[in-house]
């Protein structure tokens, strides 16, 4: 096969390395998946930061006569084109939907963020120092599993109302418990390795040995769990704005947006269908690049 | 076997209690109930006293939480602040459209995701593997929440096929239990591709085969059946997030459930019933588990029943 194609071919390939162009198109090609996923990301999170600059309206001015407007490309007015429509008080929802990806993109960062920090210090700790501390952990995680999720934040957040914060903390003090039984698990395989009892030999303190040993071997599967609860977390968020449990109702939030739609659905789809969209490609992308990430690094991972 | 029973029931009490402690604290946070519930009035403080004390608002915490724990153990979780009626009735009225629901979820789940699963291990690597794979990743991929409006927009809306609200007959359940089992679906119809990949690589599949018995038996009778047993655990502790989810679901259907009895008292911090309502779907939760690890175990004596939770 290469040698037919190679005599067919009029240019010698001597000492032409490929170009770089074409090593990204050979990229594309292996995993579309994960490219796929990397541009609806990248995508989420542009539209996230650059918000002010992609939005052609401002995301809560209200108008009294383009309320419920149609999705339209063009106007004959030529003064405002609202190519996703208009929501129930006039307010442009591509503008809404790109400003949304703040809120989900800021829950699902900064949620990771903190369940990460936690999971893996007591991960670390459970798994490496073993005995009765990981006995505590293993049984207060064992405790939050046994939980629902939603109905913790649902008593929780109507207690201490609405606030992006305040389901970012929930979120990040209840999902800790997915990194911390995966470290653990992954150190307690990894501490009798030889090159383990060989730096212990040698004199190496347990910091030095956690931090220059154990902690970059478990990275990968932090990376892949992460960016899976990156997705989770937005889903979450979602839900309960939806319920009127989550972020405040007058920021613009693809979850308010979908609960907002809830009485005109009947009469204006649009309210109701690019919000969800939004939500949609986001989470598709995270677990696109979840997915990818964990058959890259290994594909026997437990996740 | 017996002491990991006892071990196993003392962790679920152990979780009851926890979960009763998060519940009754957090409720009492914030928020006098009293003075919400005056919001319209301007009333005296000889009022407010009065209703604190039929309430039973008046006595010390550990009192009141005394008194829900004792509560607790005979299912009398108090009566509603709003209507008087005993929080248990409330819920039991509201019990059969729950587990109806979370049933329904759970068999529109399953009768999407076999299919799904099975077809994308055999069809390993072809085309029909690779919709496969996409469908459950979509599955996973949006809320289930507007899946339940983008249904009640086709269906109910434009074809009026099916209703969209309340829950009268089989037809109610329809658009609902969908919305609710999508999620699972997707995620089972994954477990289920995973687990018959590792059974067709046994090598008692390669002797059926090699009997002479036909592709579709040796799928059925030999992979399959042996790829159930994780799949059945799977989908008993993902009961649990079923009746989560039926907190969402109920909201988009009107759906007369423990749900939106939950998010109703909410809205009017009706505390003995929130109190009372997380409290119970929780302790069905945890209960659902118990029961799936215990029968897990003797099911498959191969279960280490040692401690080890690697």
């Amino acid at each position: 096969m290469t040698s037919i194609q190679l005599e067919q071919s009029p240019q010698p390939i001597s000492q032409q390395k490929p170009s770089f162009l074409k090593k990204i198109w050979r990229f594309i090609k292996k995993n579309p998946a994960g490219v796929a996923g990397m541009i609806l990301v990248l995508l989420s999170i542009s539209a996230a930061l650059f918000s002010q600059w992609i939005a052609p309206f401002d995301p809560s001015k209200a108008s009294l006569t383009s309320r419920l407007a149609p999705p339209s490309w063009a106007d004959e007015t030529g003064e405002s084109v609202f190519f996703l429509g208009a929501d129930q008080v006039g307010r442009d929802l591509f503008s809404r939907i790109i400003y949304g990806a703040k809120i989900s993109l800021m829950v699902g960062f900064f949620g990771v963020l903190i369940s990460l920090v936690i999971g893996t210090i007591l991960g670390l700790v459970a798994g490496y120092f073993g005995k009765w501390l990981d006995d505590f952990i293993m049984r207060v995680a064992d405790i939050q599993l046994a939980f629902p999720f939603i109905l913790f934040a649902i008593v929780i957040m109507s207690v201490l109302g609405t606030g992006i914060w305040k389901i970012i903390i929930i979120l990040g003090l209840t999902y800790w418990v997915g990194f911390a039984r995966l470290i653990r698990g992954e150190v307690i395989s990894l501490k009798e390795q030889e090159y383990i009892h060989a730096a212990k030999a040698i004199g190496g303190t347990t910091f030095t040995i956690i931090r220059k040993h154990i902690l970059p071997n478990v990275m990968s599967s932090i990376l892949v769990l992460g960016t899976m609860y990156i997705a989770e977390f937005i889903l979450l968020e979602a839900s309960l704005t939806f319920l009127g449990l989550g972020v405040d109702p007058t920021i613009p939030s693809w979850g308010g947006m979908l609960a907002d739609s809830r009485n005109y659905v009947t009469t204006a789809w649009w309210t109701a269908t690019f919000p969800g969209i939004a939500i949609m490609l986001t989470v598709l992308g995270f677990n696109l690049l979840g997915d990818w990430l964990r058959d890259k690094f290994d594909p026997n991972m437990k996740l | 076997m017996i002491a990991y029973i006892i071990r196993r029931l003392l962790h679920t009490i152990l979780v009851v209690f926890a979960i009763s402690l998060i519940i009754f604290f957090s409720v009492r946070l914030t928020g006098d109930p009293v003075s919400v519930m005056f919001q319209a009035g301007e009333p005296t403080k000889e009022a407010i006293a009065e209703v604190r004390k039929n309430l039973g608002l008046d006595e010390p915490l550990y009192v009141q939480y005394g008194i829900f724990l004792k509560g607790l153990i005979t299912f009398d979780f108090g009566e509603s602040f709003r209507s008087g009626m005993p929080v248990i009735d409330l819920i039991k009225e509201k019990l059969g459209a729950t587990l109806a629901l979370a049933f329904g979820g759970m068999a529109v789940a399953i009768m999407i995701a076999f299919p799904v699963g099975i077809l994308s291990a055999v069809k390993r690597g072809t085309g029909v593997d690779f919709f496969g794979r996409i469908f459950s990743l979509i599955g996973i991929s949006f809320p289930n929440f507007w899946l339940g409006i983008m249904l009640i927009l086709i269906f109910a809306v434009n074809l009026k096929w099916l209703p969209s609200s309340g829950f009268e007959s089989f037809k109610h359940l329809i658009l609902p239990s969908i919305t609710l089992g999508m999620i699972l679906s997707g995620i089972l119809a994954r477990l289920v591709r995973s687990s018959m990949l590792e059974v067709m690589n046994q090598q008692y599949i390669s002797t059926a085969k090699s009997k002479g018995i036909s592709d579709f038996a040796v799928i059925i009778k030999h992979a399959f059946r042996n790829a159930l047993l994780p799949t059945v655990t799977f989908l008993g502790l993902q009961f649990g997030a079923l009746l989560g989810g039926t907190v969402i679901v109920e909201q988009i259907f009107s759906w007369p459930g423990i749900g939106r009895l939950i998010i109703d008292a909410i809205n009017q911090r009706d505390y003995p019933v929130i109190q009372g309502g997380v409290i119970f779907l929780a302790v069905i939760m945890v209960a659902v588990n118990l029961v799936i690890d215990l029968s897990y175990t003797l099911i498959d004596p191969r279960i280490k029943i040692g401690g080890s939770r690697s």
